[in-house]
């Protein structure tokens, strides 16, 4: 460190033997450690080489389907009912959340009758619901009870197989996006609310301008996880049925060429992809999030350094805890 | 005629559960009149002046500000309670500083002075922009506009907090140990800025243990212990000549 080096020399004496010669000591052997490595690259390698050789693996048949055309239009199909059930998970479940910490007890009930129904039963079986939707409500009425409706649709004709999916999977993930957006609310500290409560803000304007966005930080790392999830739930939508998606896509193909690992081996790799696409996304993500807000929680009459002060203006500048096993030099 | 007070509360209770921690608080405090309160940790200051602007419901006894009860209305002999948007509007012409700055610290100084007048009073962003710019300026941050409250001293985001309240142009500011968070060498630039309020004429009340601060600013000076008010009087006096012994051990183990 600098430090040491600006030290004066009188202060040598008693400080540790800073100019002194570095320790040369024979390093401690880890004999096993070498030895598992070595077995698990050994039977990785076997692994590697017996899939490479091994026909039911089928891999020219891989290489044949993996860009295929209808391959890839269902990829882009799965990477649609992954963003758009999102956006609507995260819509919902910010309401929902909202309404859980509300004051007034019905609002709050109601959003926790809905946790507790789409939280307690399988995505799978609530898919399936969806499905069977045009049939328990033949049609989609507007209008008051008891009275001629004022408009009225079929509901097979109103809702085709992919929305039902779409709002299958976003209205069971708003459930598990309500209690994360929840946390990150209650995260923030009680002053925030009191200060603006304080100014004459109102409850909605207190929520919207102050505590939703500094509960970000704590909200998104959970959410790039649930959109991960989300990606390979899709896979579940033939519960509606829906067979677009990339997972049942591969299989009716597989159905027909009668190459089952193959096609699963294809439908995987585009699955892999995208995750990693996403993992990545979500470390830069979290790397922003982590910072800006993150640095400036005042966790008591703490951080001050004025020379820091110029930096203000991009709001990225100190770390927070949360990160510090990857930055913990700055404080 | 005499003017009526700021503030007149009268056997104001309150209680958290089982637990009264205000048993009876009665005070007035005059139209820019500066009000120190003082009393040991748990007395009930911060829940009193929390009252005072409805953060907290009184449960017993009426709280007046600026001649409007606090938190009800009493219409035919009988109170209601009031709709969350009134208890607003009167929160709004109080304002309030915390020990612990509160700041909003996704904004920056600027934006959490202008936050309010914008969204609350519905004050156009260049109207704003420019009162709160000369706010600042007037706590002394005027070079810190677009810092963000973690790159402000503490002393810095509490004149920042102070500017923040003053921006809803309060007739009545509350401060709660606006000081006690603070480095002792910071303490004195807070102090300064709430002097110089004073001088203006602001009616204040001032949770603190600035002992100085009370003998030179103050008007009045209040002791509480256990939720009831001890001994009140002038600052000087009181300070100098505690009637009550529990005044007397409080002042010895403070000054
Ligand atoms: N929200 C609450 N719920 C329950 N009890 C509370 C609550 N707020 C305060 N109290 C209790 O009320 C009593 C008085 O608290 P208060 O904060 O008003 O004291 P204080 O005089 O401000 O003390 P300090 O000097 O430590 O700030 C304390 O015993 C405290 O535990
Ligand atoms: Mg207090």
């Amino acid at each position: 460190m600098p430090a040491d080096m600006q030290n004066p020399p009188a202060q040598r004496e008693t400080a540790a033997p800073v100019g002194s010669a570095p320790i040369k000591a024979i390093k401690l052997r880890h004999p096993w450690r070498i030895v598992i490595a070595v077995i698990l690259v050994a039977a990785l390698a076997l692994f590697v080489w017996d899939a490479a050789n091994r026909p039911a693996y089928d891999w020219p048949e891989y290489a044949k389907y993996i860009f295929d055309r209808r391959i890839a239009a269902a990829a882009w199909v799965t990477i649609q009912l992954t963003v758009y059930s999102m956006i609507i998970a995260i819509l919902l479940g910010l309401l929902l959340a909202v309404m859980r910490l509300s004051p007034n007890p019905v609002v709050k009930s109601v959003a926790w009758l809905y946790l507790w129904i789409f939280r307690g039963t399988p995505v799978y079986v609530q898919l399936v619901f969806w499905g069977l939707i045009s049939v328990i409500y033949n049609t989609i009425d507007i209008g008051v009870p008891g009275l001629q409706p004022l408009a009225s649709w079929e509901t097979s004709e109103l809702l085709n197989t992919f929305t039902l999916a779409v709002i299958g999977l976003a209205l069971n993930e708003a459930a598990y996006m309500a209690e994360i957006v929840r946390a990150g609310i209650l995260s923030v500290d009680k002053g925030q609310e009191e200060a603006a409560t304080a100014l004459g803000m109102s409850w909605p304007q207190t929520m919207r301008r102050i505590i939703v966005p500094q509960s970000m930080r704590i909200i998104i790392p959970p959410t790039g996880n649930e959109v991960i999830s989300m990606l390979k739930t899709t896979s579940l939508v033939v519960a509606v049925p829906f067979s677009l998606d990339l997972y049942t896509r591969s299989r009716d193909i597989s159905a027909v060429n009668f190459n089952v690992v193959a096609m699963l081996l294809v439908a995987s790799s585009w699955y892999l992809l995208f995750t990693s696409i996403l993992m990545v996304g979500q470390y830069f993500l979290e790397k922003r999030f982590s910072r800006g807000i993150g640095a400036m929680r005042l966790d008591k009459n703490a951080p001050i350094d004025e020379s820091a002060g110029t930096g203000a203006n991009t709001g990225a500048v100190t770390t927070t805890p949360q990160t510090s096993s990857d930055e913990g030099g700055r404080i | 005629m005499t003017e009526s007070p700021m503030v007149r509360a009268e056997t104001v209770c309150k209680n958290f559960g089982s637990n009264q921690v205000l048993k009876g608080i009665t005070l007035e405090v005059a139209r820019g009149e500066v009000m120190c309160l003082v009393g040991p940790s748990g007395s009930g200051k911060s829940t009193f002046l929390r009252c005072i602007n409805h953060l907290e419901r009184v449960d017993a006894g009426r709280l007046f500000v600026d001649d409007q009860l606090v938190g009800y209305e009493q219409r035919g002999g009988k109170l209601y309670e009031l709709k969350p948007k009134v208890a607003a509007r009167q929160r709004r012409d109080i304002g309030m500083v915390f020990q612990r700055f509160n700041l909003f610290p996704h904004m920056t100084a600027l934006e959490n002075v202008v936050e309010a007048p914008i969204q609350v009073r519905g004050l156009g962003k260049a109207a704003a922009v420019a009162k709160g710019k000369e706010l600042l300026d007037r706590v002394g941050l005027s070079g810190h506009m677009d810092h963000y409250p973690a790159h402000l001293s503490g002393g810095q985001q509490q004149r920042v907090a102070i500017a923040r309240a003053l921006a809803m142009e309060p007739k009545l500011m509350l401060f709660d140990e606006p000081t006690s968070a603070l480095d002792p060498e910071l303490v004195g630039e807070v102090l300064d800025v709430m002097k110089e309020l004073a001088s203006t004429g602001m009616t204040m009340i001032v949770v603190t243990h600035e002992m100085g601060f009370a003998r030179e600013v103050a008007d009045s000076l209040v002791f509480m212990d256990g939720g009831v008010v001890v001994e009140s009087g002038d600052p000087r006096e009181v300070l100098a000549n505690p009637q009550h012994q529990r005044t007397q051990s409080f002042l010895s183990k403070v000054l």
